[in-house]
C-alpha cells in the first residue's frame, strides 16, 4: 500500500534549496496527522553528503541518487531516477518546490507515473474522514481557490511555491545515512545537451529571504522613482520589491517582483507604496505579517487589506519616512 | 519541417473583478484572448518560419468551438493552417488528460517541433506542455528565452531563477515559451481577409479514439479533481488613516513600527 510522505529536495550546483527544507516541516505536518513518515529524496551529482542536514531538518529517512548524470538538471536523467525512487518505495505523497526545476520535473514524472498533480498549492491539509490530501491553490490570476484531491491514483502530487510553507527548525538528528538507490541510466537518457550555462546578468536578490520589503507600484513613476525607497529599505535593514507594472516597465529587475507571475513572499513587514493592489499582486503578498499601505487613494484594494494604511504622496512621505526612522534609530542608540 | 503551435483561449484575468457584493467572479463582458505565452510561441515559430521558408505552421488549440476565433487570429498572424480539438467527451479534463488528448492530436498529424506556452494565465499550471512531451515520449525544454533551429536540433535559451543554460535538442521535442521568448506581431489586414479563407481542421473524439484511452480523458478519466472553490476570505481590518498631513502620517508610521518592534 502507498505510503508516507515524500519530498523531492531541490538542489542547484550541490546547493540545497531553501523551499525543500520548507516542505520538510509542512510534510512533517501532513506525516503526523497521516500516521506516517517524512522521505526526502535527494537527487544530484556528489550530493550524499548533504543528506544529514535533511535529518536535520526532519526527514525521517532520506533517500539518494548519487550520480554524475544527476550534475546539472536535465529533465530526463532527473525524471528516471525520481521514477525509480517512486516504483521502488511507492509513496502516498509526493511535494516538490513549485520553481522553474519542481514545475518541469513534477508534471513529467506524474505523466510517467499516472497520477495526478496540483500545481502551486498555497495549502495543504489532510482530509480527516478518507486521508485524502487537500489540495488548495488560487487559479484565475488568484481571484478564486480551489480545493483539489487525487482520489484514484498515487501518490498524490503537488508543487508548493517557494515562501509559502514555514522553514522548520533544525535539531539534532540520531540518523544520518542515507539509503542509496542506484539507477541504471543510458548514456541516450541525456537527450537535452547543455552547451553553455550562463549566470544571470544582475546579481540576483531573493527578495522571499527578506525579513522586511518596500514594494513600489506605479506611483513610483520610473526607475530612479525607486532610489527613495532603496534608501527606506536600507534603514529598514530590508529589499525593494515591485508590483507588476514595475518590471514591465522595465524600472526594476524580474526578480522583486510579488505577484501571481513573480514571487510569493511573507515578510514581517511588507511596505506597499502606491501599490494599488491588483488581485494579482495581493496573491503574491498577503499572508505578510504587517501590510503598512501608503496611496493616495483611500479607496483602493491595497488600503482595504493593509494593517495600516496611509493617505498620502509616497514621493513626500517615503523620504521624510527614511529621515525619520534614521533619527529615531539614533535616538534609541543614544539611550543605551 | 512541421511545426505545431498549441494555444489557449483563456480570459483577460487582468480583466476579472470580484463583485465586492456576492464575492463572486463576474465574468461578463471579460474579453477571452490567446494566452500570452502560447502567443509569443506563435511569434516565435513564425519566425523560424521566416529563416526556413520550407517550415509549416500549425496553430493547435483545444477547447469548445468558440476557441475558433483565436484559431483565426493565429491564422491572421500568419500561421499556415489550423487544429480545432474539440469535443464533448473531453470536457473537464485535468491537465493530464488533457495532454493526453492534444498529444493524440499532435501524434495523428505528426510535427518536428510543438511549441506551447510556458503556463496559461487562468489556471497557471505550467503542466500540460511537460505532459504533452511525455505522453509523445519525446525531449522537453520548457521556460524557453530564446529558440532557434540548426538542422535537426533546437537550441534553446532556458531561464531558471538564477542563471540560463544554452541548450540543445534533436527534433522531435517539445520547448515551452515564456512571453520574453517573442513579441507577437500584430495581424495584418491581408492576414484577417486570409484568416476567414483558410480551413480549421476539427478534430473530434471519433477522429482520435484509435489514438488514447477513453478511461483516461473528461472529468472521469482525470486523476484530479475540484473539490471546492472559493474566493478568499477578507481579513480583518487594519486601521486606515485619511487626511493626515505628510508629517503627522511619519510620525504615526514610526509610532507603529516602533510598537512592533520593527524598528
Amino acid at each position: 500500500m502507498s505510503k508516507d510522505v515524500f519530498v523531492v529536495i531541490e538542489q542547484r550546483e550541490g546547493h540545497v534549496q531553501k523551499v525543500g527544507l520548507e516542505l520538510l516541516g509542512e510534510a512533517q505536518k501532513l506525516a503526523a496527522v497521516l500516521g506516517e513518515k517524512v522521505v526526502a529524496i535527494l537527487l544530484g551529482s556528489n550530493i550524499t553528503g548533504k543528506a544529514k542536514m535533511l535529518y536535520e531538518y526532519g526527514a525521517d529517512k532520506v533517500i539518494v541518487v548519487d550520480d554524475p548524470m544527476l550534475k546539472l538538471y536535465v529533465t530526463e536523467p532527473y525524471a528516471k531516477a525520481l521514477t525509480t525512487v517512486i516504483g521502488l518505495y511507492d509513496p502516498n505523497v509526493v511535494l516538490f518546490g513549485a520553481s522553474s526545476i519542481g514545475r518541469d520535473l513534477a508534471p513529467r514524472v506524474a505523466g510517467r507515473v499516472h497520477t495526478g498533480l496540483t500545481a502551486d498549492c498555497t495549502k495543504l491539509d489532510v482530509d480527516a474522514e478518507n486521508g485524502l490530501l487537500l489540495m488548495t491553490r488560487p487559479a484565475f490570476g488568484g481571484n478564486i481557490m480551489a480545493t483539489i484531491v487525487c482520489k484514484n491514483y498515487r501518490p498524490q502530487m503537488a508543487t508548493v511555491r517557494p515562501g509559502v510553507m514555514k522553514m522548520p527548525e533544525r535539531k539534532e538528528a540520531a540518523e544520518c545515512e542515507p539509503e542509496i538507490v542506484r539507477v541504471a541510466f543510458e548514456p541516450s537518457d541525456m537527450n537535452v545537451e547543455i552547451m553553455e550555462v550562463l549566470p544571470k546578468a544582475t546579481k540576483s536578490v531573493d527578495i522571499t529571504e527578506a525579513k522586511v520589503l518596500v514594494s513600489g507600484g506605479r506611483a513610483v513613476g520610473g526607475a530612479e522613482g525607486f532610489e527613495p525607497l532603496h534608501k527606506l529599505a536600507d534603514v529598514l535593514g530590508g529589499e525593494v520589491a515591485s508590483s507588476r507594472v514595475g518590471v514591465d516597465s522595465g524600472w526594476i529587475e524580474k526578480d522583486r517582483q510579488v505577484g501571481q507571475t513573480g514571487k510569493t513572499v511573507r515578510p514581517d513587514l511588507y511596505v506597499a507604496c502606491g501599490i494599488s493592489g491588483a488581485i494579482q499582486h495581493l496573491a503574491g503578498m498577503e499572508d505578510s505579517e504587517f501590510i503598512l499601505a501608503i496611496n493616495k487613494d483611500a479607496t483602493c484594494p491595497m488600503m482595504e487589506i493593509a494593517d495600516l494604511g496611509i493617505q498620502g504622496d509616497i514621493k513626500k512621505i517615503v523620504p521624510k519616512l527614511t529621515e525619520a526612522i534614521t533619527k529615531f534609530k539614533a535616538s534609541k542608540a543614544v539611550d543605551k | 519541417m512541421k511545426i505545431a503551435v498549441c494555444i489557449k483561449q483563456v480570459p483577460d484575468t487582468t480583466e476579472v473583478r470580484l463583485d465586492p457584493k456576492t464575492n463572486t467572479l463576474i465574468r461578463d463582458g471579460v474579453p477571452s484572448i490567446i494566452n500570452p505565452d502560447d502567443k509569443s510561441g506563435i511569434e516565435s515559430a513564425l519566425k523560424i518560419k521566416e529563416e526556413n521558408p520550407e517550415a509549416t505552421v500549425t496553430v493547435v488549440c483545444m477547447g469548445p468551438p468558440q476557441a475558433d476565433v483565436a484559431l483565426r487570429e493565429a491564422l491572421a498572424m500568419g500561421c499556415d493552417d489550423a487544429i480545432l480539438i474539440s469535443g464533448r467527451e473531453f470536457g473537464g479534463s485535468d491537465t493530464y488528460a488533457t495532454a493526453t488528448i492534444i498529444a493524440s492530436g499532435l501524434k495523428k498529424v505528426g510535427f518536428d517541433l510543438i511549441i506551447t506556452g510556458r503556463q496559461a494565465i487562468d489556471g497557471d499550471t505550467a503542466q500540460v506542455g511537460p505532459q504533452i512531451a511525455e505522453q509523445m515520449k519525446i525531449p522537453q525544454i520548457s521556460y524557453a528565452e530564446e529558440l532557434k533551429v540548426e538542422g535537426d536540433s533546437v537550441i534553446v535559451k532556458r531561464q531558471f531563477e538564477d542563471c540560463y543554460h544554452i541548450v540543445k535538442a534533436k527534433m522531435p521535442c517539445l520547448v515551452t515559451a515564456l512571453s520574453e521568448l517573442a513579441k507577437p506581431r500584430y495581424m495584418t489586414v491581408r492576414g484577417i481577409i486570409d484568416a476567414y479563407e483558410k480551413n480549421i481542421t476539427v478534430l473530434g473524439f471519433d477522429d482520435l479514439k484509435d489514438m488514447l484511452n477513453p478511461e483516461w480523458i473528461g472529468l472521469n478519466g482525470s486523476p484530479t479533481n475540484v473539490v471546492q472553490s472559493f474566493t478568499k476570505q477578507a481579513k480583518a481590518k487594519g486601521t486606515k488613516l485619511t487626511g493626515l498631513t505628510d508629517d503627522e502620517a511619519v510620525e504615526a508610521i514610526v509610532a507603529k513600527l516602533d510598537e512592533l518592534h520593527l524598528i
